[in-house]
Formats: C-alpha cells, structure tokens, sequence
C-alpha cells in the first residue's frame, strides 16, 4: 500500500512553511519561505498577501518533492495562520485592497482608547470576551473604513470579502473568484471581536456597532471538518482543518484535557491553558478564546497569556547591539557567568502584554554596575522571558480551579537549555519539551488528519506524544522569591514611561 | 600533481591585503590591489564572507577580516547554535529509532554531549547535556577522532582507559578502527564503553565538508544490533539520513 501523509501548513508572522507528517506524527520533510515585512510608519506593520499566496505556491510543491510524494498521497491539508491580520479583497479580481495589516500593528491605539471610554469594555467582554485592544481585526477593519477612500461603500455593496489569513489562502486555494470557499474557523473568528463567544457566530450587535457588513465575513466553521476540496496547487486533495496558530500549537501539544497548557515560545511567546466547555472569563489580565471544535462536537475553550517580547529581546541583543552573531549564542553568552550579577532587564518594547496591558510602559535595564558584564546582561536576556511566563502562569493559577502542574513548551527557544532549565527553576513545576518541536504545524497536521479519517481519535494522537526532554525545578525558594522580588521592582520601574501627548 | 589553485593564492592574497591595513577596504580598492577585475575580487570576497573569515561593514560595504579567522584553531560553530540547528532532525531520529539520541563536539580530549532527546517511550530520563563521554570508546568519540575533529592528546601518552573487556585500548587496533570508521561513513560502539550497551553515530559536516559533530543514537545491545551482534542497517541508514540534513541545513554542499 502507497503511505500516506497529512499536509500542514504554517502561515505564520515571518514565513510560510509546508510540513508533511506521517501517521505517527512525525515529520517527514519541510519547505519553508520568509516575506517581507512592511513598516511604512512607527507602529505600522503590513505583509503583502499576494506575496504569501505565492509563497505557499512555492513551498508545496517543495515539501512534496523533498518527501519524493505526489499529490495523490496526500491525505488531507490543515493550516495555522497568523492570527488577527486582516485582509480585505475585491469578490471579483481577487486583488487584495492594499497591503495586509499585521497583528502587531498599533495604528488603531486612539480607537482602542475611544472604545475603552465608550461603550466601555463590558460591552465587548460579555459577547466576544475580548477587551478592546490594537490585536483584533475588528477594529482594523473599521480603521480601512474610515481612513482608506471608499472601501466602506464597496464592502456594503458586496464587492468586498474580508478575511483573516487562512480565509486567504482557502479561498484562493478553492479557486479563488471563480466560486471559492470564503470561510474561517472559530479559533480566527473568536480573534476577530466579532464572533459571539457562546454561540460561536457573527454578533449582530458587534457587526453594527463596527458598522461591519454581514456578507464581507466568511462563513465560521469548524476546527476540523472537511470544508471541500483544493482546486489548485493541490487539485483534488481536502481542505480539512484551520486554526490560529497557537490554538494549533495547544492541539499539537495534545493539550486535549482542561487543565493542560502549553507556551510556546518564538518572538512573542503564547502560553494557553485548555478550560474545556467553560468560558472562563479572567479577572488577571487573561484573554478567552476558542480553543478548537472539532466537527460537529460542542467546543473547547481556552485562556491565553500573550507575551509581547521574548525571542524577540534576543533578536535585539544580536541585530541592535550586535552582542552575539546568532540566537543560539545568547546561552554561550550567558553561561560565561554565573548569574544576572543584579542586573534586571524588562523588555515593553511596546508596552507590556499579559497580565499587566500597560501601553505605557517602555523597556527598562536596571541593577548596573560596573561589575556588569556582556554576559550578566545575556543572563537577564532570557531570564527575562522566564518571569514573564512566571507572572501569566500566575494569572493563570489565580483564574483557574486546578493550579498547573507542568508546563508543555515548543518553539524555537527551546533549544536553550538554560532558558528551560530558568523557566522549571521560577515556575517551580517541571518543563517538558515533546518530540516534535513544531507544535503549530503538527496541531493543523492533526485537526486535519482527525477530520480526514487518517486519525481515528484523541487517544490516538496523545499516544503519538512523546516527551523529548524534561526540565526539572532545581531553585532554592528563598532565592526564587527574593530574584521573583527583583524582577517585579524592576517592572514597577518600566510603568508609566510614555506620557500622553499634552493637550494645547 | 596539479599546480596552485588560483583561486585560493587570490583569497589568500586578499586574506593578507585585509589583514595588512589598519581600516576596511571597500571592492574597488581590493580589485585595484590586487589587480583583479571587480567581478572576480567579488566572488572571492563574497566566499570568504560566506564562510565568516571576511565581514562586510552593512553601512559603507566595506570589506575586513572576519572574527572566525581569529578563532581558526578552536570550532568555528558555536554548540548552542548546532544544538538549535539539529533539533528537529534529532527529534524525528528519536521518533523512528526508537532510541535516545545525543549529539556531541570534541571537548579537552573527551565528547562534549551538547543535545540530548530522550528515548520516545516516555519513561524517566534525565537530561545528559553537559556530560562527558570517552572519544576512544563511544561511537561519537570515534566518529570525531575519525574525522580528524579531535584528537587524544599526544603530548600526554594517552593511556587509554580500558571501560570493559571490548574498549579498544591497543593504539594500533583504535587506529584501524577509526580508518574503518572513515571507510563506512559510521561509527559503532558494542560494549565497549559499558556492557550491554551499544552505539550508532554519524558525523555532522559543515561548510566544505568539515566534520563539526557527530550525532548518535544508543541504546541497549540487543536493539542497537541483531543477532550477529552487528549493528542494525535500518538504524545505520537512520542516523546516517539525519547527519546528512543537519550537515545540508549547516551548509555542507555535498553531503
């Protein structure tokens, strides 16, 4: 009998990458393609969506012939997306409306502060479960409406579809303007603020409150169910699976149970705990979120802690102050020493995410003395990411029943060991690697299979997780309180940075 | 025998031009030096830089020595930075074998282990990153001894250290191994570091084909090789497929 194999792919933040699994979910090959970042003003972040449609076309085929497969053994398709970038493109040429606005991207801060002022947060908290913020698509929308000439007048009249970028990519994948599907799946659209939470379908109160036209959304699906057909690239084969990538992340780490939770760790970092039938609103500064739904199946949900800087402070560390010549090195770095030395740093490069959401608060380094060295600044590089998992980890105990008792972790940081080892040591719970790092792709591998017939159940894909690695707490807890201490004063001391424009 | 390579005596004089001045040097002065057309100094420049020994100022596109020339004798790839690279392809090495794999760089006359996955049967284990190993008797210390990547250390007269009754002790029996081990493309290790215990490793090769590592799986004997105690093909091929994606992934071109 020919094997076969499940498609994933992964549309993330900085590229596009096509994996190929195999039935016990191990990973047979990979292509992958970076795109350009666009930053035509401070705080504005765009991709070109033609671009990444063009880069999938590229990576297919390059995964398949890398595996030495055809088309025919292919048994299913799921994407991971980036999520919250917004696309909007014309129902008739397929032509994107202007370039894709990412979902790092700050322009819609005034709005934000409007919406906060009125209808006030309750408003949005008791239909999306979301607070208003720069995040969600939403509110992008309404700022194309009221800024780019004529795009609310041509969405009103049906010419324009709005989509997140797997409504992207399936549509063009389904044949694009020539009848293609334009549909999302819960975990996108419960990004959007303008999904209601329950009953998982387009709020009318929310599509009129942002003046949002009902025939520009896609139609919201399942997690997992055979949405139809690809018509090109892949002609032939099911389109089976989609969710935002940290939802996928949280399938991959088989993260099926409540209770369980995975973070994973890339230039932001994104721990989700699975709650199951309950939404759970968070009093700690926690978002709640579609976790997935799988066929026709009630949905799970989940609450998610953002981490705006992670991986990204260790970019810095190499690109602006060019202390070390590739990531990894931060750990060589950082081992030349055998501790922080007191020195702390925070890294709200554009504010501070979960659990605190202070916009104005701005990168701080303190504790510096002359006895600080390269090395001691390398050390509060990644400890920094350990006490940010800390405190969401915190917020996440204080809003849950069951306290957690280990940590699932994926993502290119996990290859640094002293990271993990700091993370298990301020956590005080193990850490645990699995042995597929690429969690985002072998969740949308999984939710696609589980659809598509290639995996029977859950208990299945459980049985494929296997732990690779394992960090265990090895922290003295006065130091962990004490070094917990610091790191807090030295948040406090990041806070209120940015004043608000004074007024004339 | 075939005479100088003229490409190598150009690198190497562009190697000395850079060296000689106190400032960088941008393309036009480095093909007017040397009287070479721009095209050629480019390629050439554009090499050293592709193998770190030339860096090119981002801001003026000025050309200087590059940092790893400073460090030729000690490894050019920093372990964390191989640890990162190798990750998923130990990991998918893990998962088909079965067994624990471990990648290891020579340090001080031992095997420095720098990656370590666990045996996919989800039992204790404990990380061994950090560990030392003895080159002479675990198939990744043969591997790296093969290759020229380590050596005993030879102003010490290296006793070596018997760990069973199978470690290769005799120098003369260690070296006809090792021109085996070159012949194969791959080390094994039967009981000789600890009875009942065997191992498979395969070399990691980066720019040019340099070996830079090696990544091996091990396990129990009776897994590890079949009935013959000879070490299994299906695990050889295995181990042999993942070094060839780390080496790809690290830029050796054949391999």
């Amino acid at each position: 009998m020919v094997e076969r194999y499940v498609m994933s792919v992964d549309q993330g933040t900085n590229s596009t990458r096509c994996i190929l699994f195999d039935h016990r979910g191990r990973l047979v090959s990979v292509a992958q393609r970076e795109h350009q970042q666009h930053f035509p003003r401070p705080g504005w972040v765009e991709h070109d969506a033609v671009e990444i449609w063009q880069n999938l076309r590229r990576v297919v085929p390059e995964a398949l012939s890398e595996a030495g497969i055809d088309t025919g053994q292919v048994a299913a398709i799921g994407l991971a997306n980036q999520r919250e970038t917004t696309v909007l493109w014309d129902r008739r040429t397929g032509a994107p409306l202007g370039r894709a606005i990412v979902w790092q991207d700050t322009r819609t801060a005034p709005l934000v502060e409007e919406l906060l002022q009125r209808p006030g947060e309750e408003f949005f908290l008791e239909r999306c479960a979301l607070p208003p913020s720069t995040y969600f698509s939403a509110l992008r929308i309404r700022w194309l409406f009221d800024n780019v000439k004529g795009v609310e007048q041509r969405a009103k009249d049906g010419e324009v579809l709005f989509g997140t970028v797997e409504s992207w990519l399936i549509w063009n994948l389904t044949g694009g303007a020539d009848s293609g599907l334009h549909i999302t799946d819960a975990t996108n659209a419960s990004r959007t603020m303008l999904m209601n939470i329950r009953t998982l379908a387009w709020d009318d109160e929310l599509l009129e409150f942002f003046g949002v036209p009902r025939s520009m959304l896609p139609e919201i699906r399942s997690s997992a169910e055979l949405y139809g057909e690809a018509r090109s690239l892949l002609p032939g084969v099911s389109l089976t699976a989609a969710l935002g990538d940290q939802q996928a992340a949280l399938f991959g780490q088989t993260c099926f149970s409540p209770g369980e939770a995975k973070c994973t760790y890339g230039t932001g970092s994104f721990l989700l705990l699975n709650t199951g039938a309950d939404v759970v609103r968070s009093r700690h500064g926690l978002l709640t979120t579609v976790a997935y739904k799988i066929g026709d199946q009630p949905p799970a949900y989940a609450l998610e802690g953002s981490i705006a800087i992670t991986g990204a402070l260790v970019q810095w560390f190499r690109d602006r102050l060019g202390l070390i010549s590739s990531a990894p090195e931060i750990e060589t770095l950082a081992r030349t020493v055998e501790d922080n030395g007191g020195c702390y740093i925070v890294p709200a490069f554009s504010g501070l995410f979960a659990p605190r959401w202070r916009s104005d608060a701005r990168g701080v380094i303190v504790g510096l003395t002359s006895y600080i060295t390269k090395g001691h600044l390398a050390r509060a590089v990644l400890e920094a990411t350990g006490w940010q998992t800390r405190e969401v980890v915190d917020a996440m105990n204080a809003d849950s029943s069951v306290s957690l008792q280990q940590l699932k972790v994926d993502g290119g940081m996990t290859a640094d060991n002293l990271l993990m080892q700091f993370v298990a040591d301020v956590l005080d719970v193990p850490v645990v690697r699995p042995m597929v790092a690429e969690t985002v792709s072998l969740g949308a591998a999984y939710a696609a299979g589980l659809a598509a017939g290639y995996w029977p159940d859950l208990e299945v894909l459980r049985r494929n997780w296997h732990r690779a690695a394992q960090w265990l707490p090895d922290m003295d807890p006065e130091r962990r309180e004490a070094e917990y201490d610091n790191w807090q004063r030295a948040v406090e001391r990041s806070l209120g940075w940015v004043r608000p424009p004074r007024s004339p | 025998m075939a005479g100088p390579v003229q490409s190598i005596e150009r690198a190497a004089a562009i190697l000395r031009l850079l060296a000689g001045g106190p400032r960088r040097l941008g393309l036009g002065e480095v093909a007017a030096s040397l009287g070479l057309a721009k095209g050629t100094a480019h390629g050439i420049l554009r090499t050293l830089q592709h193998v770190d020994f030339v860096e090119q100022d981002a801001a003026t596109g000025k050309y200087q020595l590059g940092a790893a020339l400073l460090h030729l004798g000690t490894s050019y790839l920093d372990v964390n930075e191989l640890r990162s690279r190798s990750l998923n392809w130990a990991d998918a090495l893990a998962a088909r074998s079965g067994e624990a794999v471990r990648l290891g760089t020579p340090l001080e006359g031992s095997v420095l282990i720098v990656h370590h996955v666990f045996r996919p049967d989800d039992t204790f284990q404990t990380l061994d990153v950090g560990a030392l190993l003895p080159l002479h008797a675990s198939s990744l210390g043969k591997v790296l001894l093969a290759y020229g990547t380590a050596a005993t250390e030879p102003g010490r007269e290296p006793e070596l250290e018997a760990y069973t009754r199978h470690t290769l002790v005799d120098p003369e029996r260690l070296a006809r191994a090792l021109a085996a081990v070159r012949e194969a493309g791959w080390a094994a290790e039967v009981q000789e570091m600890s009875m009942g215990e065997a191992g498979l490793a395969a070399p990691i090769r980066g720019h040019g084909g340099l070996v830079v590592g090696a990544i091996g799986l091990s396990g129990p004997v009776e897994r590890i090789c079949d009935s013959h105690n000879q070490p299994r093909t299906g695990l050889i091929s295995l181990i042999r497929e993942a070094a060839r994606a780390i080496s790809r992934d690290l830029g050796a071109a054949r391999w």
